[in-house]
């Protein structure tokens, strides 16, 4: 029987009075890689934000309903323990945002925040995460230039080290190729069906192809409902709904 | 030739003299400044114009060094109570204030920046110095008048709040979401990502402002002169009078004015406020320049 | 509470009591004003010009002269500042210079926007002296010109550097040539911005005293020609602040240049408010 990490009930959204996320009601499976569908503007970056509360830093948000991570509602907790919710899930956004700072920092900087490791243990996992990621043998006498010289491509695979790094439960993927080439784009795939042995990969992606090469699991969101969720063989080979038939038809993108 | 050309012609050329104006406004204000200043420097050294700190105009000495001193103390004073200050207010209205008291805020530092100095100095002269003169000088056990360099390194910080903040806060808010959402996700606390992230990403900025208001204070004259008590002697205290570069050519020049070796003396310390201020703005136009290449955001 | 939070609160603290400092000194320069100068602007104040009154007794009159000598002089250096600094913005923008050359442009006015303003003073003085005028009306419009100049120019260039290069190119692709790409195209998306540049330039002319202290004189009578010298609300307060009997006209004329500054500040917010529903994102 699986076990679901995170669960949410009647979760709703509002942006500035904007209903976004309707009466969402998920199960995201533990250690696989759930992919988040459906066409753009329908509340998928919404949906994810909300895993690690990280929408809140807007203004006007208004969320209500439950987020079950482990059984816990998230949405409970109070304030001041966010940043330990937030570092459970790491985040990969759409464009690679690396920290301003070297590439060494930008590993160390949540083990820094976190944990108490010295200096040759920081060292070692910064090299354990970049080898992870398959960035170690490019850059590894260049750990002290800043981030920001690195290739795209480069840049999110380093992003992804640093989400590693404080060794969270969930990563989440914002569409995380869509700025990326296509060689780039495939290497940052294969990454994450390698890291769904240790994790749970949450990922939002627009190209459904990319949802069939690599999901375990699917969620589709239309226009801020959840229109169908399950397992991919059964999504792409038996949708039930008339909304899932016609997006994977290619009538709506 | 049909109208359009003429007209492009003639409005291209007024558009190129105008340019060259300014750029030759520029120049002729440097020349003009040095050119005027060598009266001084032929029978005198610059080492001894700038190291003595006798000023006796009658006795043909020009000796600046008590000015500079006063200078110094006045502005560094100023932004070391400026510049926390400022960046504190700056990084609390972008990142902690709710929205609608940023958005209430915003107009009352733009209207504290448009406020002239002669208005800060009237008030200065009438408030902040007997102030001074009956608490602040009394605590630390100097008496004062109240007309010396700490009031007006007090009323020039005051002026510098708005240059600063204004410039903090745009460039705080330039600074992309997404990227702290990224620190954040890692599960850094707010203040955590405006140490480690925000400022990193500003410094650049932050500093360009810093200069900006540095070259505020550095030049400011008629809100000082109105409080700095005009003396010219090396000061024990800073609760002493004295007088900044800038508040000398105003307090002098009337006096000064009609003989040309005077005249040219004051001349010098114009100089030496351009030149001063022009070096500043390089340096912070280079650290700009090597910060985008560096970090480009 | 661990010590990541309790460092972040104090640092709050710290945060709201600048914040408080800050304002603070707002509210008290201008209630400083505001309660001094209103008790002086009685009608007469602001309606005569300072009448000729025996030595050591109260001077009488109002501080008519240099209201108007203020207006007189910012009103038109702000128009010459203005007309010249929309030609070089313009120029520096539509890419009629090589890009090296234009911000060794900007740089300069940048440094021309931060020196202290009694050097301008000092230049037309020396330029006046030379030509043989005196200190007058025409002499310190001129001295503002030159020191409004670089504030204008600086604020629309920025401003237009806002106008997205797509615009541009939209532009010349039609056949425009850079001239009237410059004129019709960017002008008009850059409008609220070039506003608020003139009107920082005014804020900045009229409460300025360091350039014309020594250029335009002083006088306690309404300029009748441009060569009269003038009192001005700035040089009438640092001329009256120390002496006691004189008080009263100085608050009265912070009191109104305050005004002017807030009114500027109000229209600016206003104008760039109502400008801005025009303009393409």
């Amino acid at each position: 029987m699986e076990s679901y990490q995170i669960e949410t009930k009647n979760l709703n959204v509002y942006y500035h009075k904007n209903h976004v996320l309707k009466n969402i009601d998920i199960k995201i499976p533990a250690k696989q890689l759930t992919a988040v569908i459906g066409p753009s503007g329908c509340g998928k970056t919404t949906l994810l934000k909300s895993f690690n509360r990280l929408l809140e830093i807007q203004e006007e948000i208004k969320i209500e309903g439950q987020i079950l991570v482990d059984g816990e509602n998230i949405l409970d907790r109070k304030e001041s323990e966010i940043p330990d919710i937030r570092k459970k899930m790491g985040l990969l956004s759409q464009k690679p945002y690396p920290l301003p700072m070297s590439i060494r920092d930008n590993v160390a900087y949540g083990l820094r925040i976190h944990s108490n490791k010295n200096k040759d243990e920081i060292e070692k996992t910064v090299e354990n995460c970049l080898q992870e990621v398959g960035l170690w043998n490019e850059i590894k006498d260049r750990l002290n230039d800043p981030a920001s010289r690195l290739s795209v491509g480069q840049q999110q695979r380093l992003c992804l080290a640093r989400a590693i790094a404080v060794q969270p439960e969930v990563i989440l993927c914002d569409e995380p190729t869509s700025a990326l080439d296509p060689i780039a784009a495939q290497q940052i795939e294969k990454l994450l069906l390698k890291l769904k042995k240790d994790f749970t990969v949450i990922l939002v992606t627009h190209t459904l192809r990319q949802a069939k090469r690599v999901a375990d699991y699917v969620i589709f969101l239309y226009f801020g409902r959840v229109a169908e969720q399950g397992p991919a063989v059964e999504f792409f080979n038996n949708p039930k709904s008339p909304e899932t038939k016609a997006y994977l038809a290619g009538e709506i993108s | 030739m049909n109208t359009r050309k003429l007209r492009d012609i003639i409005g291209t050329n007024l558009m190129r003299i105008a340019t060259l104006f300014i750029s030759l406004l520029f120049f002729l204000i440097l020349v003009l400044l040095i050119y005027r200043s060598t009266l001084v420097l032929e029978t005198h050294s610059i080492t001894d114009v700038l190291f003595s700190s006798i000023w006796n105009p009658d006795n043909g000495q020009f000796g600046l060094s008590a000015v500079i001193i006063d200078t110094i103390l006045v502005t560094g004073i100023a932004l070391l109570v400026a510049i926390p200050i400022s960046l504190l207010s700056a990084i609390y209205i972008v990142e902690y204030a709710p929205l609608r008291l940023r958005r209430t805020i915003r107009p009352f530092i733009d209207v504290l920046a448009g406020v002239p100095s002669v208005v800060y100095g009237l008030c200065a002269f009438l408030f902040l110095a007997p102030f001074v003169k009956d608490f602040v000088a009394p605590w630390f056990g100097v008496q004062s008048t109240g007309l010396c360099i700490f009031s007006a390194a007090i009323i020039l910080s005051i002026m510098v709040f708005p240059i600063i903040i204004s410039l903090c806060i745009e460039s705080f808010d330039a600074i992309p979401i997404s990227l702290k959402e990224a620190s954040l996700s890692i599960g850094a606390t707010k203040w955590e990502t405006i140490k480690k992230v925000i400022f990193r990403a500003a410094a650049p900025s932050v500093i360009a402002a810093i200069l900006l208001g540095f070259g505020r204070a550095f030049g400011e004259t008629i809100a000082v002169n109105m409080v700095i008590g005009g003396t010219i002697r090396i000061p024990s205290t800073i609760f002493n009078p004295g007088e900044t570069l800038a508040s000398l050519i105003a307090s002098k020049y009337g006096e000064l004015m009609s003989i040309p070796l005077h005249e040219s003396a004051l001349m010098l310390v114009a100089l030496i406020l351009f030149i001063v201020v022009l070096l500043f703005y390089f340096l912070g136009f280079l650290l700009l320049r090597r910060a985008k290449k560096r970090w480009n955001y | 509470m661990n010590k990541r939070t309790i460092e972040e609160n104090i640092f709050k603290i710290l945060m709201i009591i600048s914040l408080c400092i800050v304002l603070g000194s707002l509210v008290l320069i201008f209630g400083l004003v505001i309660v001094n100068g209103a008790s002086s602007l009685t009608l007469e104040m602001i309606t005569q010009t300072p009448a000729l009154t025996p030595v050591g007794s109260t001077p009488g009159g109002g501080i008519l002269n240099a209201i108007v000598g203020s207006l007189l002089l910012a009103l038109p250096a702000t128009g010459f500042a203005s007309l010249i600094g929309i030609s070089i913005a313009l120029f520096l923008q539509t890419d009629f210079l090589r890009p090296a050359v234009s911000n060794a442009i900007r740089f300069m006015l940048d440094v021309l926007w931060g020196i202290p303003s009694i050097i301008y003073g000092i230049f037309c003085l020396m330029i006046m002296i030379y030509i043989g005028m005196s200190s007058s009306l025409i002499v310190g419009m001129i001295a503002l010109t030159m020191l409004e100049i670089p504030i204008i120019t600086r604020c629309m260039d920025e401003s237009i550097k806002m106008v997205p290069i797509g615009l541009r190119e939209g532009s010349y692709s039609l056949g425009s040539t850079k001239f009237e790409t410059a004129v019709r195209v960017v002008r008009r998306q850059a409008f609220p911005g070039i506003l608020a540049g003139i009107l920082l330039g005014l804020g900045r002319g009229i409460g300025d005293a360091a350039s014309i202290l020594f250029t335009a004189g002083f006088s306690d009578h309404i300029p009748t020609s441009i060569f009269d010298s003038t009192a001005a609300l700035p040089t009438m307060i640092y001329n009256l602040y120390s002496t006691p009997l004189g008080q009263s006209k100085a608050f009265a004329a912070a009191f109104i240049l305050l005004a002017i500054v807030l009114v500027i500040s109000v229209l600016s917010r206003l104008l760039t408010r109502r400008f801005k529903k025009h303009i393409i994102k």
